[in-house]
């Protein structure tokens, strides 16, 4: 019985390797919700590059004023840039809807732009904190632009200007699949390395945070309920063994 | 107060019905730990329907808005993330419980004569709620939602000849669309939990008919005293009614551990596909049902042909279907009961964690040997259960319970 047990675990043992692997090794995002201030400058990057194209159609501004510690005039002079039909600027209660259309999207880029809202959660901090630094040029794509988390991506590489131009080493191996063995920056950005990584971090942060706006709130509620569970428990115990004392 | 309750007595039978389920129904006094799980499987049906209540007032069974009305849950609704975590949770949890439930079944030999009906009864109730979970988890209309109830439903169209016109008939329209989701959520709000409470209560009819079994095996309706009251037996109320609510008490600390720190349990309770929308004309790169179905799943990819696979997939669950009658046995509990039933129950313990882990990840030719030599030990403890149980060497079983 030991045997077979241990030869099964053996069998199953190489599976969890591999599953830990996956794909390409990802960097380390340094996501902190709790930090209002990354909080905000993520919102700004995020209003700035990416709403144009993508929406974030399930979150509202003033929620995030309300989470990030900003007041509704604030909202309206940093990052609300649409405007309705009646050419009024979208009004802070509304969600962070976008002006593209899908037909037009679809006509420019060959696909459906997704909904940012809870794409924190589907592909995880990490993966978007790679794959927002590791675009690099590739005169082979329409957008001349590669990335490194997600081969061959539609996407236009919108930080570049920050970031500065990225050129890949690549190896092609026996079969022909691609490898990034390493990335540099060939021309200079506007922002130096560290204050890019910082960037992105940011973004990130903001997008961890939009992908569940109450992330926060849920922990402390949990604390106070584990706490009224644990003194909840003691007096059931006590009344458990007080009626119990008399079975024998 | 004495003369309301007559009152009602003589027009409806509060005073017995009471009597007979709780006051007056006597228990081993002999329960363990793994008693306390149907008092909580009762508990999360509780929590299900109503958190599920009150996620039909805001959701909206319709492809174009299920999606954005279950993020408006989340969000907008006050309090609405707490209900949803709730529900999600309770799902997993649900199994958890039903599956240890099941376990104590199987370890005290819970469903021998003269508890057969009560172990059909279960069973019914497991197939139910295979049913629920499957429906709800379409509702969310996520990827996962969307091509895990694919998945499943062309498994109908393995059945020779009628096999296409059934998944048709069962999707309302030629792929999961919006005629799926409407009567998914008609079935998963309605239909299936009047099945279900329904079948809950058969279950509980049936064991406070016989009573209950125990941890050593022994009918404690054997050794009564002048009263006609089981010498080892103990009224459920107070005695039990006090000690479940310790348990109950345990149960939650791990539950909201989970819905308030990781809802998401690392994308097995809710699994990262899932935020994205449901888009017909996008495969997921790795499609896998939820852990609580996983184990199936993984029977039936481990049959290279997809019919004999459904085939095997059933057969998985509905032998159990027939255990009763399988173990022939007549000695009840673990305790008393030869080696070979201990190994043989512990193999069939492992091969159904391994199957379940393997159901998860995507298939290699190794993994899918081990799904193989794993279903064969699946399936294997049940003809090793019927060879040996007839004469099995079974140790002396107490007159009364032991502590």
């Amino acid at each position: 019985m030991r045997k077979l047990i241990t030869a099964l675990l053996l069998a199953v043992a190489p599976s969890l390797v591999l599953a830990a692997g996956g794909g390409i090794q990802l960097d380390q995002a340094n996501v902190d919700v709790s930090n209002k201030e990354s909080i905000q400058r993520g919102a700004k990057t995020f209003v700035n590059y990416c709403l144009s194209c993508h929406s974030a159609a399930y979150m509202r501004y003033n929620r995030l004023g309300a989470d990030a510690g900003m007041t509704d005039q604030q909202l309206k002079d940093n990052l609300i840039f649409t405007r309705n039909k009646k050419g009024e600027q979208t009004k802070v209660g509304e969600l962070m809807k976008v002006a593209m259309t899908e037909d037009y999207a679809k006509e420019a880029f060959g696909t459906k732009i997704p909904d940012l809202t809870v794409i924190a959660r589907s592909r995880g901090a990490d993966w978007l904190y790679t794959y927002l630094r590791t675009f690099y040029v590739d005169t082979k794509r329409p957008t001349g632009h590669n990335n490194k988390a997600f081969p061959d991506v539609g996407m236009p590489n919108v930080l570049w200007e920050l970031q500065g131009v990225q050129e890949a080493e690549i190896r092609v191996d026996d079969k022909g699949t691609k490898h990034v063995e390493s990335l540099k920056i060939t021309q200079a950005g506007t922002q130096s390395v560290a204050e890019f990584d910082q960037t992105v971090n940011d973004l990130v942060t903001y997008l961890v945070y939009m992908g569940e706006p109450m992330q926060l709130e849920r922990k402390t509620i949990g604390l106070w309920t584990l706490g009224f569970l644990f003194i909840f428990f003691i007096l059931a115990y006590m009344l458990k063994k007080e009626y119990w004392k008399d079975v024998h | 107060m004495n003369k309301l309750l007559n009152w009602v007595d003589e027009r409806f039978p509060l005073s017995s019905l009471w009597n007979d389920h709780m006051g007056q129904y006597y228990a081993p006094k002999n329960f363990n730990f793994w008693y306390f799980f149907g008092s909580l499987a009762l508990l999360v049906l509780v929590i299900q329907i109503v958190s599920g209540i009150f996620l039909t007032m805001h959701y909206k069974p319709d492809g174009a808005t299920a999606f954005a009305s279950v993020e408006y849950i989340m969000r907008d609704v006050p309090y609405g993330w707490l209900i949803r975590y709730m529900h999600s949770t309770g799902a997993s949890a649900f199994f958890i419980v039903v599956y240890l439930h099941m376990f104590r079944g199987l370890m005290y030999g819970s469903y021998k004569q003269p508890r057969e009906l009560i172990w059909l009864f279960g069973m019914f109730i497991y197939l139910a709620l295979m049913a629920e979970a499957f429906m709800g988890y379409l509702l969310p209309w996520g990827q996962m939602s969307f091509w895990g109830a694919q998945v499943i439903i062309s498994l109908f169209g393995a059945i020779p000849w009628i096999g296409d016109a059934l998944t048709l008939w069962i999707r309302g329209d030629y792929v999961i669309s919006d005629a799926t989701l409407n009567r998914f959520f008609a079935l998963h709000v309605i239909a299936l939990p009047f099945v279900l409470v329904g079948l809950i209560v058969a279950h509980i009819i049936a064991l406070h008919e016989v009573g209950s079994n125990n941890p050593d095996g022994v009918e404690i309706k054997k050794n009564k005293d002048e009263n006609g009251i089981p010498k080892d037996g103990i009224p459920f109320h107070p005695y039990y009614s006090v000690k479940d609510i310790v348990g109950v008490i345990v149960f939650l600390m791990f539950f909201v551990s989970v819905m308030f720190f990781a809802p998401e349990m690392g994308g097995y309770f809710l699994e990262h596909a899932n935020f994205v929308p449901a888009d017909a004309l996008k495969t997921p790169e790795h499609i896998a049902p939820v852990w609580y179905f996983t184990p199936f799943y993984a029977i039936l990819r481990a049959v290279p042909d997809k019919l004999l696979g459904v085939i095997a997939m059933f057969a998985s669950i509905a032998v159990l279907f027939v255990l009763p009658w399988i173990d022939r046995c007549k000695v009840k509990s673990i305790r008393y009961r030869a080696a070979i039933y201990k190994v043989n129950l512990a193999a069939f313990v492992v091969s159904f964690l391994v199957l379940g882990y393997l159901g998860m990840l995507p298939t290699t030719p190794g993994r899918t040997l081990v799904a193989q030599i794993a279903s064969i030990v699946y399936f294997g403890f049940f003809a090793v259960l019927w060879y040996t149980s007839k004469n099995e060497q079974t140790k002396p079983v107490p007159e009364r319970v032991t502590k």
